[in-house]
């Protein structure tokens, strides 16, 4: 049995792993990992994520069991420090010698850190590992704990820079690029472009700074600033050095490969160095005298190295590596691909520019009109995936080339035609090189009908995921070429969609879940479809969640929400933010009795949390006393609806606003939807209520109320639109009661107003003909449903502190009446909040 | 002490059983849901998967984040393997072998359960 060795356990090491046991002959190796870094290969394209979930687990690309399982020996921690190409064996940091068939190099890269002064100081960390990332974290904690404004800077204004900016500013800190060139991106951007980018990276609140050379960092050995000469300073607390990468290429070096000028193992297109045995793969391999940063390129290298170690040598290197990129920076929409940009004797650019949107689109064509050579696309990347498939594909141009970029898609016509015009060659999923062909014909002979089982069988989609939506469209045409119709089915168990399962739970009358599992599903049930079919009962019976409690997800089983320590919160309904000071006096005993932290929300109303599953009927009950209902903060259904205080009071004000708030969140409180609702009423066109960030809102205008839908604060922010002008308030509610009532018939799980309606076809002209002029003849169906929740709304906390059954549901133990043990809390300015997760 | 917490659960085998713990009558825990059951220091989550005709056991402790609340979570089954779904995060576990279906967590701790004259018994090696 021969062995081979890989050296470094990163993604690229990972893949050359996976690609390598997928083949039959590959009994006959022996696989070594060394890896330095104290875990098994992550997915360090989405190191971002840890962030946001301290999640390791969640990043990491297969479990140390995997590697046992396909008999590799996976050895962390450990460094590989010498090879010895005389006797074809490594030592490593513990001293330890291992032989070798052939070696496999994937050390990857490190960050560059420019020798400015000082960098060495306290506070100045880089951005390459898990490792760097909680470093960093915890000292963002101390900044934090210290000051309330500190600061970080980011030095360098490249994709990995801004990503590191994004991170800074989502760990609390003021966040600040600093670019050397005039330009942030400059190798993927025009001047133009960037400047876009810039005014909304700005708008998000970083700070950029470009064009500034830094010449010290300063402070007492803790970083305190940046010194850019000419008494230009920058004061921050911290900083990320993001200034390109290096070549781990020190192993290389020692034992005489040949190497690159400026640092790299040089390869040949078999990816092999100038030692025939000894392999060099990813961010550490230079080919074509370039080193490629980014983890599609090394994943090639990884195919062609295996191939070429198990002999089938017509696998090789592409001469033309595709560098084009989208920026994952949760925000902005940034990508380029092909020649971004380039002097007008090579090509033509049509460019559209919109500042007021901070949306640039720039495509260079051949000057015969003919082919598109690349591009660039700012504030709006969606047109990203097709537009890289014309150009990697030669594809050509329509005659107006225009249309690529601005064009008639608006009006629902698109200038590209489909995805199924691509060439069955295409490759759709650049992280897994899987093609177009590849994909349609897991669909056409191999019988996938999902997306998820294509991506199963094709792993097209695993990777960094920006296939995805082209991915979705080629199952769904593929599928409408078999004649079949492509089924939204909930999950394992219902092969329906919701609108089909709401529909059939109507017209037959199913009174359950499991009655609905026998007539229309099959086996058991999950936890996809529960909480569904919890939300459909709920929408046409109007009946709690109390009477299928175990179908119901995590918040409604218990009428409150779950907090990270398995605590619960209480919020109590504050119709429009309108409080008596008795209630809130009535809400603050209660708090301090049961010594719950409290916070005003988001929503105009206030937050009690810290509840233990027991102490919840007990302060429900007290509540209730005190003439508070529940606020269904837990529920797929409506939270607020947030006022301003309108006319009453403001002197500007065209209508009483917290009347009308009032009296429309008394109207649609407990309806479940398929997403939670919320709603605002603004007293003039100043909109202190946000009304327009609001599935639904109304505006007070001169001669009466506006009224919109289908708006969304949150992940993606969607301002609503307009249904209607100047109505009276009878005629504004009853247009919003067929709104509400259609998207609840209508709407895929956890689809947000917003999203349904810019799925609707038609969009809101279509949806203005059906809620005003009845032109699905349902709106007396419509009114007659709204009526009916209206008039059987019940306050489910009510009935569940009031029925012994349902109160004793209430109890961590059902065998003892001891509590929870490992719930602990931490003091926190006076209050007190869970223990940290580790 | 989070580790310590976590090798207090280790599945028992029902040939392994040693003590048959009386834990509560069938009646308190919800048709196609979970309680959770105290014995000695341990918190076991036990289900009534009364679709299948099945009663599960499992530790109460979520491996994800440490949190005692898998006897909340929902119930299903995937493929014909019945799960249960944590309520924080919908991490899946098998209630039969433990094995996280949905991601690479450590598996969760299983044990076995009896109906005797109307009363649940949960399996222990100790
Ligand atoms: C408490 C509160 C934050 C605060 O302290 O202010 C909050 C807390 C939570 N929000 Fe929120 N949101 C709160 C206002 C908002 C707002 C602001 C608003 O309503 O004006 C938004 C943006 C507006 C919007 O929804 O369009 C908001 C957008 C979200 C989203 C993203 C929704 C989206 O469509 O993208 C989620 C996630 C979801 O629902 O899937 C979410 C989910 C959550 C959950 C329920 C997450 C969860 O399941 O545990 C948090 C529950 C905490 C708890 O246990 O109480 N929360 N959340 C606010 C409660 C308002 C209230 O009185 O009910
Ligand atoms: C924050 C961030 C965001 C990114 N975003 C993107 C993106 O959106 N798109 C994209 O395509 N790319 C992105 N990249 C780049 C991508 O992560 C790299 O291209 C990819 O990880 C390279 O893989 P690799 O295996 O060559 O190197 P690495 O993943 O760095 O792995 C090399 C491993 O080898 C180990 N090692 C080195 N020397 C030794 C030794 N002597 N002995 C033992 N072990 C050793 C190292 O510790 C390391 O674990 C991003 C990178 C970062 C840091
Ligand atoms: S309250 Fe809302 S924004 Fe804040 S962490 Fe929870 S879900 Fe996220
Ligand atoms: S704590 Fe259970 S899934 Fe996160």
């Amino acid at each position: 049995m021969k062995t081979i060795i890989v050296v470094g356990n990163g993604m690229v090491g990972y893949k050359f792993c996976e690609k390598f046991i997928a083949h039959e002959n590959s009994k006959n190796f022996k696989l070594v990992v060394f890896g330095e870094e104290p875990r098994a290969a992550y997915d360090r394209v989405h190191l971002s994520e840890f962030f946001a979930n301290r999640d390791a687990k969640a990043l990491e690309l297969a479990s140390l069991d995997w590697y046992t399982d396909n008999n590799i020996d996976l050895i962390i921690k450990e460094r590989v420090t010498d090879i010895h190409r005389d006797k074809q064996t490594v030592t490593t940091a513990s001293d330890k010698e291992y032989s070798y068939d052939y070696l496999v190099l994937a050390t990857g890269s490190a960050p560059f850190v420019p020798p400015i002064t000082g960098v060495e100081k306290e506070g100045v960390f880089v951005y390459r590992t898990i490792e760097d990332l909680e470093d960093m974290l915890a000292y963002a904690e101390k900044i934090k704990s210290r000051k309330s404004n500190g600061k970080a800077a980011v030095l360098g204004g490249g994709l990995l820079g801004l990503e590191a900016g994004k991170a800074v500013m989502d760990m609390g800190l003021e966040p600040h690029v600093v670019e050397y060139a005039p330009k942030l991106m400059p190798r993927q951007l025009d001047a133009r472009s960037s400047n876009v980018l810039q005014l909304t990276l700005e708008s998000m609140g970083i700070q950029i700074h470009t064009g500034k050379a830094t010449n010290r960092i300063l402070g007492n050995g803790v970083i305190t600033g940046m010194d850019f000469g000419e008494d230009d300073t920058l004061e921050v607390d911290m900083l990320v050095v993001s200034a390109g990468i290096r070549p781990r290429d020190e192993l290389a070096r020692t034992c005489d490969l040949e190497m690159g000028v400026r640092g790299g193992i040089m390869v040949n297109n078999k990816m092999q160095t100038s030692d025939p045995k000894i392999f060099a793969i990813g961010e550490v391999a230079l080919y074509n005298q370039m080193i490629y940063g980014l983890v599609a390129p090394g994943y090639e290298m990884a195919e062609v190295a295996v191939n070429q170690i198990l002999e089938n040598h017509n696998v090789a290197m592409q001469k033309e590596i595709d560098m084009s990129t989208k920026l994952k920076l949760i925000g902005v929409d940034v990508a380029s691909f092909g020649v971004p940009y380039m002097p007008a004797d090579k090509g033509l650019s049509i460019i559209y520019e919109n500042k007021t949107k901070g949306i640039y689109k720039r495509i260079n064509v051949s000057h015969d009109g003919k082919t598109l050579l690349g591009g660039i696309m700012v504030g709006d990347a969606g047109d990203y995936s097709i537009l890289h498939q014309m150009y990697l594909n030669n594809m050509p141009l329509p005659d107006n080339a225009e249309e690529l970029i601005v064009g008639a898609r608006g009006e629902g016509g698109s200038a590209f035609g489909s995805a199924m015009d691509l060439p069955d060659s295409a490759v759709i999923c650049s992280c897994e090189a899987v093609t177009k062909g590849a994909i349609c014909c897991s669909v056409l002979d191999d019988g996938n009908e999902t997306v998820k089982s294509v991506s199963k069988a094709t792993k097209a989609g695993t990777g960094c995921g920006g296939c995805k939506p082209m991915l979705t469209d080629l199952v769904t045409e593929s599928l409408k070429s078999l004649g079949k119709t492509v089924k939204n089915s909930i999950c394992e168990h219902f092969n329906y969609s919701r609108q089909e399962l709401y529909d059939i739970v109507k017209t037959r009358g199913i009174k359950d879940y499991d009655e609905l599992l026998d007539t229309v599903g099959t086996g058991h049930g999950c936890e996809i479809c529960k909480p569904v079919s919890a939300g459909i009962f709920a929408s046409i019976y109007n009946e709690t969640a109390n009477k299928q409690e175990t179908i119901q997800d995590s918040n409604d089983r218990y009428l409150a929400n779950i907090q990270r320590n398995g605590t619960y919160s209480v919020v109590p309904r504050v119709a429009g933010g309108e409080i008596t000071p008795k209630q809130l006096m009535a809400l603050g005993r209660i708090a301090q009795k049961y010594d719950l932290y409290s916070k005003i929300t988001g929503g105009q109303r206030i937050d009690l949390f810290g509840a233990k599953l027991h102490e919840l009927p007990l302060i429900w009950e007290e509540l209730i006393a005190e003439g508070f209902e529940t606020g269904q903060a837990y529920g797929k259904s409506l939270r607020t609806v947030k006022s301003c205080v309108g006319s009453t009071w403001c002197r500007y004000g065209m209508d009483e606003s917290v009347s009308f708030a009032i009296e429309i969140e008394n109207r649609y409180k407990g309806i479940r939807s398929p997403h939670k609702l919320k709603g605002g009423v603004s007293g003039c066109i100043r909109e202190c209520a946000e009304a327009r960030c609001k599935d639904f809102g109304f505006i007070a205008v001169e001669g009466g109320w506006n009224v919109y839908v289908g708006g969304n604060g949150g992940a993606n922010p969607r301002h609503a639109e307009l249904l209607v002008e100047k109505v009276d308030k009878k005629t504004a509610m009853t247009y919003v009661d067929r709104f509400i009532m259609f998207y609840i018939k209508t709407a895929q799980p956890l689809q947000r107003t917003a999203a349904w309606l810019e799925k609707l076809e038609g969009g809101i002209t279509y949806l203005q003909n059906v809620v005003m002029n009845d032109s699905l003849g349902i709106v007396s169906e419509l009114d007659a449903e709204m009526q009916a929740y209206v008039d059987t709304y019940k306050c489910e906390w009510k009935e569940a502190v009031e029925n012994p059954e349902i109160r004793s549901r209430y109890t961590h133990f059902v065998n003892s009446e001891e509590e929870d043990d490992n719930i602990e809390f931490v003091s926190l300015r006076d209050q007190k909040m869970p223990k940290e997760w580790v | 002490m989070i580790s310590s917490t976590l090798e207090k659960y280790q599945t028992v085998a029902i040939e392994d059983v040693k003590v048959w713990y009386k834990a509560a009558l069938v009646n308190k825990f919800p048709k196609n849901g979970g309680a959770c059951v105290k014995y000695k220091e341990k918190q076991i989550a036990v289900f009534n998967f009364t679709r299948e005709g099945n009663w599960y056991a499992c530790q109460n402790l979520c491996p994800h984040k440490m949190e005692m609340v898998l006897s909340r979570g929902m119930i299903g089954e995937e493929n014909l393997e019945p799960k249960i779904a944590c309520p924080l995060h919908k991490n899946t576990f098998s209630l039969k072998t433990g094995e996280n279906l949905n991601g690479s967590l450590g598996a969760i701790a299983t044990y076995p359960v009896r109906i005797i004259d109307g009363y649940v018994y949960i399996g222990f090696s100790e």
